[in-house]
């Protein structure tokens, strides 16, 4: 120990590019540790006993464990060591709210420096990528038993990889034409570059996953012929929450007018960011108007913004209401987007070519918490103003898609239209699990591929008989539990 | 992928391509439409299912080069393979026995409308057919329709073929000389909203097929709503078909033209990559 320097206190910062640059292109904000930075953070883990962090892992990945790891320098065998528990490391190191996940749960948490997992988790993912050195695990004898998965998203990605695994044949029905939900059509370019997204996608496939795109199950084929005339010994359904909402206000059908999921499919899915080489357009506004205080106005602002717009976020509550990660809002304040706050959307304002023109709000003011303690926003009177738009994207939260409940008999749904399962994905139909944000409405990444883990253990269980574990994995600490699997919540709007 | 089988121009400007596609095929009914995507880098753009053939396991589409993807789409040949092609999408035509149904189509309006004709006819219809076209050489499929309709009529503006005149005119003859019982109406939307205007005051149901731009065709973007009286729905999985007296065809007119100028940008750079001096 004498040679070596005192142990760091701080986080080791992630450099990034500047803000000023990079509202200009869309290249990743964040550039990654080095391996000097990578190692020096690690080596501020105090390998806990009771390692708490991995409690507020939603999959556990064995956090103590792989940061000691990349503390030694071995940066691919830190990667397969979360392989064990998540297999999209390089993508949860950069999306997952860690500050409210395992990075909360770590103990230098109170102290306001927890140790940076996501960003380790991050660099040891693209270190053994970039390195060319990974690994496909041997696979067991196949056990004859089929299983189609709907849906490739982080749910569905999940449980193919994990019942691939398993030894089973596993094939997924994709409805776009490229797979990763919505790591592939919402998440922006800046946030998750595509081609991580695609290389981890062919990780699956590499290992046997078969890839069927363009196939809507519920269209081109439905579940009841997946688990009759084609075979199939069980379905999991991971087809998201793809339903936008609107405000229902006056003028939401001018031109320009887009819901996010319009907005963030065409800049993302269809590349309409470089448009004219690829053939989608989408309204560059110079004056754009986002409405929506989550995640998903962030990315739409942040996309507006690359393109030339000057951004305004409109949100009826305060900031620290705002349900977005801290981080996205301070990323999107940095780069130039202006926050509307307090302020509410009454009716949107068209020009002669019925395209939009602008936006009527009214002014709001804090009064008592409401059910969900959040203080309830009124509306202060004569407080009309028109804000100047000519691009409005509503970011107000999305559904549940019925294209392919509706045509699904015996699937029992909430009120919500959302799917009806228990904690281990099993639906009221047999044979058919579900899991992801069709189940929890909109959640995260990580709580995804959770339920998508889940399932295929249920699965495993109930076609092989193979108990699954009822409580924590074993690599845990006798007197640790950890919620497993993780707990449900009602879809927030 | 889905590989052409054959492609040819019917009429100029008017093309038809048989694709393989045996899944869709099974399932393909009158009325639904299919997303075909030419490269990766194309757009996804709708084209109605125009014929089918179960047991060859193949799907035809008949489209119109307007603009970047439908002239990528004519640059392609037997043996090419679609980047996408995906469906069937949308809700089926009605098939049932109404009576009398007279079915107008412009344009290239005349492919869509001909599976629902042959279905309309096979459910024990009466099948009066109008058909409309700018002039003779752009009439294709006549023989197609006439063959499942009992009565066909023909009109052309210029009148080098059939009658001389716009197909509204036929349409109200035909309503003041018999009972109809329903009216589809398929082609470009002028002449959809004046067909749906014709049959207004003889209160004869009307439906039309509308061609919103979409995206996903799952009903995930919204980009492709219409008003439907006071209702806002979105034309992928609520349509295409729609009771054309309740269409509010100046908002559908004005989100056609949303993308105008990045249409002419787009098309102007696919004439230069292929070589066209601007
Ligand atoms: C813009 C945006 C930003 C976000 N940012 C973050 C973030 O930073 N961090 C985070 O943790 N979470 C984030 N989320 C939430 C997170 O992306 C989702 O919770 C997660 O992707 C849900 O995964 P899923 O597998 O349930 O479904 P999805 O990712 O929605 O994937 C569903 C897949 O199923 C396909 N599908 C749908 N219907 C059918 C059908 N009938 N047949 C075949 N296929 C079908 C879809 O095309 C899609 O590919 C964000 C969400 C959005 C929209
Ligand atoms: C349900 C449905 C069925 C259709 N069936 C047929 C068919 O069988 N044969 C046929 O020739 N055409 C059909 N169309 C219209 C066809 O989709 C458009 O002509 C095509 O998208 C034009 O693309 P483009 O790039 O060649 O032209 P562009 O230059 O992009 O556009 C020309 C015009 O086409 C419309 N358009 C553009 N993009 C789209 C889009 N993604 N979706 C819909 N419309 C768009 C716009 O009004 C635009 O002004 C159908 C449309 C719909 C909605
Ligand atoms: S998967 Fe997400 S929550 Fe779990 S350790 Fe990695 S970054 Fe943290
Ligand atoms: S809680 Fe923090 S310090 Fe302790 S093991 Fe986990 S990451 Fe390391
Ligand atoms: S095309 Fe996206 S909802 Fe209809």
């Amino acid at each position: 120990m004498t040679d070596k320097k005192p142990r760091r206190k701080e986080r080791v910062p992630m450099p990034e590019q500047e803000p000023k640059v990079r509202a200009t292109n869309f290249e990743e904000v964040p550039l990654g540790y080095t391996p000097e930075m990578a190692i020096e953070e690690a080596e501020r883990c105090v390998q806990c006993k009771v390692p708490s962090c991995v409690c507020g892992c939603p999959v556990n990945v064995h956090i103590p464990a792989f940061i000691k790891l990349v503390a030694e320098g071995k940066f691919a065998e830190a990667t397969r060591k979360i392989k064990e528990t998540n297999a999209l490391p390089a993508i949860c190191g950069r999306v997952c709210p860690q500050e409210v996940q395992c990075e909360e749960q770590c103990v230098f948490h109170k102290m306001g420096r927890p140790i940076a997992i996501g960003r380790l988790e991050r660099f040891v993912a693209d270190y053994e990528r970039d390195n060319d050195l990974i690994e496909y695990p041997t696979l067991p004898e196949k056990n004859g038993k089929k299983v189609a998965i709907v849906g490739a998203g982080p749910s569905g990605l999940t449980a193919a990889g994990d019942l691939e695994q398993l030894g089973y044949e596993v094939t997924i029905f994709e409805a776009f034409h490229k797979p990763g939900g919505v790591l592939m059509y919402g998440i922006p370019e800046f946030r998750l570059p595509k081609d991580i997204v695609e290389k981890e996608v062919d990780y699956l496939v590499q290992m046997g996953v078969e890839l069927k795109l363009n196939e809507i199950v519920g269209k081109t084929v439905t579940i009841d012929e997946l688990l009759g005339e084609r075979g199939y010994d069980a379905v999991f359904i991971g087809v998201g929450a793809g339903l936008p909402k609107f405000l229902g206000i006056p003028g939401e059908n001018f031109g320009g007018v887009y819901s996010a999921n319009e907005y963030l499919t065409r800049s993302n899915l269809m590349k309409a960011y470089l448009f004219p080489e690829y053939d989608t357009p989408l309204v560059r506004g110079k004056n754009v108007c986002v409405v929506g205080g989550g995640n998903v106005a962030m990315d739409a602002a942040r996309t507006a913004l690359r393109l030339g717009g000057n951004v305004s976020i409109v949100y009826r509550r305060a900031r620290e209401q705002m349900p977005a990660r801290q981080e996205e809002i301070h990323h999107a304040e940095e780069e130039g987007v202006k926050l509307c706050l307090l302020t509410n959307p009454v009716e949107i304002l068209g020009d002669e070519n019925n395209m939009v023109s602008g936006l009527k709000c009214i002014k709001m003011e804090l009064g008592e918490p409401d059910e969900s303690g959040r203080s309830r926003p009124i509306a202060i009177p004569d407080s009309e103003h028109v804000i100047v738009a000519d691009l409005f994207i509503n970011s107000i939260g999305a559904g549940a898609n019925p294209l392919l409940t509706k045509s699904t008999p015996g699937l029992e749904l909430n009120k919500w239209g959302y799917i009806e399962a228990d904690e281990w994905g099993k639906t009221s139909k047999p044979g058919v699990w579900a899991g992801g944000d069709i189940v929890t409405g909109m959640a995260t990444v990580i709580e995804a591929m959770g339920a998508g883990k889940n399932a295929a253990m249920d699965i495993h269980e109930k076609l092989m008989g193979v108990k699954k574990p009822d409580t924590s994995p074993e690599a845990l600490p006798d007197d640790m539990e950890c919620q497993l699997p993780p707990k449900r919540k009602e879809p927030t709007s | 992928m889905s590989q052409i089988l054959s492609m040819r121009e019917l009429v100029p400007t008017i093309f038809e391509a048989v694709v393989k596609a045996p899944e869709i095929a099974k399932k393909a009914k009158a009325g639904e439409f299919l997303v075909v995507m030419p490269d990766e880098k194309g757009e996804r753009i709708p084209l109605t299912i125009a014929d089918f053939d179960r047991e060859k396991g193949t799907i035809t589409v008949v489209f119109m080069t307007i603009g970047t993807s439908t002239y990528k789409l004519a640059d392609m040949k037997a043996g090419d393979e679609y980047f996408a092609f995906v469906g069937p999408l949308g809700h089926a035509s009605e098939i049932k026995n109404h009576g009398t149904v007279v079915m107008v189509a412009g344009g290239v309006g005349t492919a869509p409308i001909y599976p629902i004709a042959r279905a309309l006819k096979e459910a024990g219809n009466k099948v009066i057919s109008i058909q409309g076209a700018r002039s003779k050489e752009l009439l294709f499929w006549e023989d197609k329709l006439a063959s499942v309709s009992d009565e066909h009529i023909i009109m052309t503006d210029d009148g080098t073929a059939g009658r001389k005149g716009l197909v509204t005119e036929p349409l109200k003859e035909v309503i003041e000389r018999e009972k109809v019982d329903i009216v589809y109406a398929i082609g470009p939307i002028p002449m959809m909203k004046f067909s749906a205007l014709t049959t207004k005051p003889f209160k004869v149901k009307t439906i039309v097929s509308l061609n919103s731009i979409m995206i996903d065709a799952t009903g995930m973007c919204g980009g492709c709503r219409v008003n439907i009286g006071t209702e806002t729905k979105f034309t992928c999985v609520d349509g295409p078909e729609f009771d054309g007296h309740l269409v509010d065809w100046d908002l559908l007119i004005s989100r056609q033209k949303i993308y105008i100028h990045e249409e002419k940008c787009s098309f102007d750079l696919y004439l230069e990559n292929k070589g066209v001096k601007l």
